[in-house]
């Protein structure tokens, strides 16, 4: 096993500073060969390609990917990565939010309108997940947010591990925020803690208002249900009230906010909610410095 | 489908138990799956075949072992039985239940040559 990073022998390894070791008698993997051969364009060489393998997946049997861990519960190594996500992040800072939803909600506008417009606020870098395209990255690029694009190949979702490496490459602000644009898809991102403070998952007026309970694991799992594109509702026979009441079926807790990604309807009160979270997590972070603060103080006065 | 990677996970410690525990083949997995664990089994099947083929665990067996879903009904102040997310607490049909068990995926015991 490689011990810079945990990645098992004959992984694929991603092209980068923080992880550009290649292991005795390994072959040298074809994303690294094919530097952003995905799409034939030119590589941004910021780009993590899960999916550029001979098996265009980053799961085994099929893939370029085979770790050698010890572990008795199936998700323990991906929950291993996410914790070391997890304590990365706080010791920073940030605020990491993981963006749920199925394609087509919206997701990525809503996503571009927020960079831009809190831009001046506090730092905010994204971490954009795709199976196939940098699309989605090159609009994130062009609100001058720093992103890193992890494809996904035919993988459905994104994990801890390719997380952290994003992280590494992005080296996101101090008490910034960080977004995750998860691959659109509400059954598998459900499954993998990425080392996020919370999942708000992206629902559009355009989809059934059933989503929460045709797909109850994810919306179970998110804390916030960001109700997209209700400029469109004069337009739908789409049951609102419903959809809410389907959300807090699954997750009692949920909070739930209206807001079109077009307009910017609902946004003042989407700002208010990122801004509460963001505090809590400083608030969170002040609160241990200043307990180890005293701790060293009160070491300093007994050795005084 | 993220029941690929979960049997890539699998797979993962079926080969470092054969390390470990000194074995050369996998002949059966006795896999405890929770009721509220997001996954499919038949999927999970499916993807073990394709997963193990050519490994030492090629034609091993794959056995679940279904564990329920275990919640804590805010309402009724105790715990209490579900068979999935959408269901209601059994004794007051209130939503306003919390997941305490049954959402996990774990590898109980192994059959090796």
């Amino acid at each position: 096993m490689c011990n810079v990073c945990g990645c098992g022998e004959g992984e694929a390894r991603v092209e980068g500073e923080a992880h550009n070791h290649v292991h005795e008698g390994q072959q040298i993997p074809w994303a690294l060969r094919n530097p952003g051969g995905n799409g034939g364009g030119a590589a941004s060489g910021r780009d993590l390609d899960y999916g550029a393998g001979p098996a265009h997946a980053h799961a085994p049997g099929l893939s370029q990917s085979r770790m050698v861990q010890i572990e008795q519960d199936v998700l323990e190594k991906n929950d291993r990565y996410a914790a070391e996500n997890r304590e990365w992040l706080s010791e920073r800072g940030i605020l990491a939010l993981n963006l749920v939803s199925s394609p087509g909600s919206g997701k990525t506008t809503l996503l571009t309108r927020t960079v831009t417009d809190l831009a001046e606020r506090y730092p905010i870098s994204v971490v954009e997940g795709d199976q196939q395209t940098r699309n989605d990255a090159e609009r994130l690029r062009a609100t001058g947010a720093a992103t890193v694009q992890i494809n996904t190949g035919k993988g459905c979702h994104l994990d801890g591990h390719m997380v952290g490496h994003a992280l590494e490459r992005l080296q996101p602000a101090e008490h910034g925020v960080v977004f995750i644009e998860n691959v659109g898809n509400l059954v598998c991102p459900s499954s993998f803690d990425l080392g996020e403070d919370a999942k708000v998952v992206v629902l559009s007026v355009t989809e059934g208002e059933d989503k929460p309970v045709k797909y109850p694991d994810m919306f179970h799992r998110a804390d916030l249900m960001l109700l997209n594109k209700t400029d469109l509702l004069p337009h739908l026979d789409f049951d609102k009230d419903q959809c809410i009441a389907y959300a807090r079926q699954v997750n009692p807790d949920i909070e739930v906010l209206e807001v079109s990604a077009t307009t910017g309807e609902g946004f003042a009160a989407w700002y208010e909610w990122l801004e509460g979270r963001r505090k809590g997590r400083l608030e969170h972070l002040a609160g241990d410095l200043e307990l180890r603060a005293a701790r060293l103080r009160a070491a300093l006065s007994e050795n005084g | 489908m993220h029941e690929m990677a979960l049997c890539e996970s699998i797979l993962d410690i079926l080969q470092e138990q054969a390390k470990a525990q000194r074995f050369s083949r996998v002949r059966t997995v006795r896999l405890e799956v929770g009721a509220l664990s997001c996954v499919e089994s038949e999927a999970l099947r499916f993807n073990f075949e394709v997963v193990t083929r050519g490994s030492l665990a090629e034609g091993a067996g794959l056995e679940l072992i279904e564990v329920a879903g275990e919640a804590w009904c805010l309402v009724c102040a105790q715990p209490v039985t579900v068979g999935g997310l959408l269901d209601a607490c059994p004794l007051c049909g209130s939503h306003q239940t919390q997941v305490t068990g049954g959402d996990t995926l774990q590898i109980k015991e192994l059959e090796v040559d």
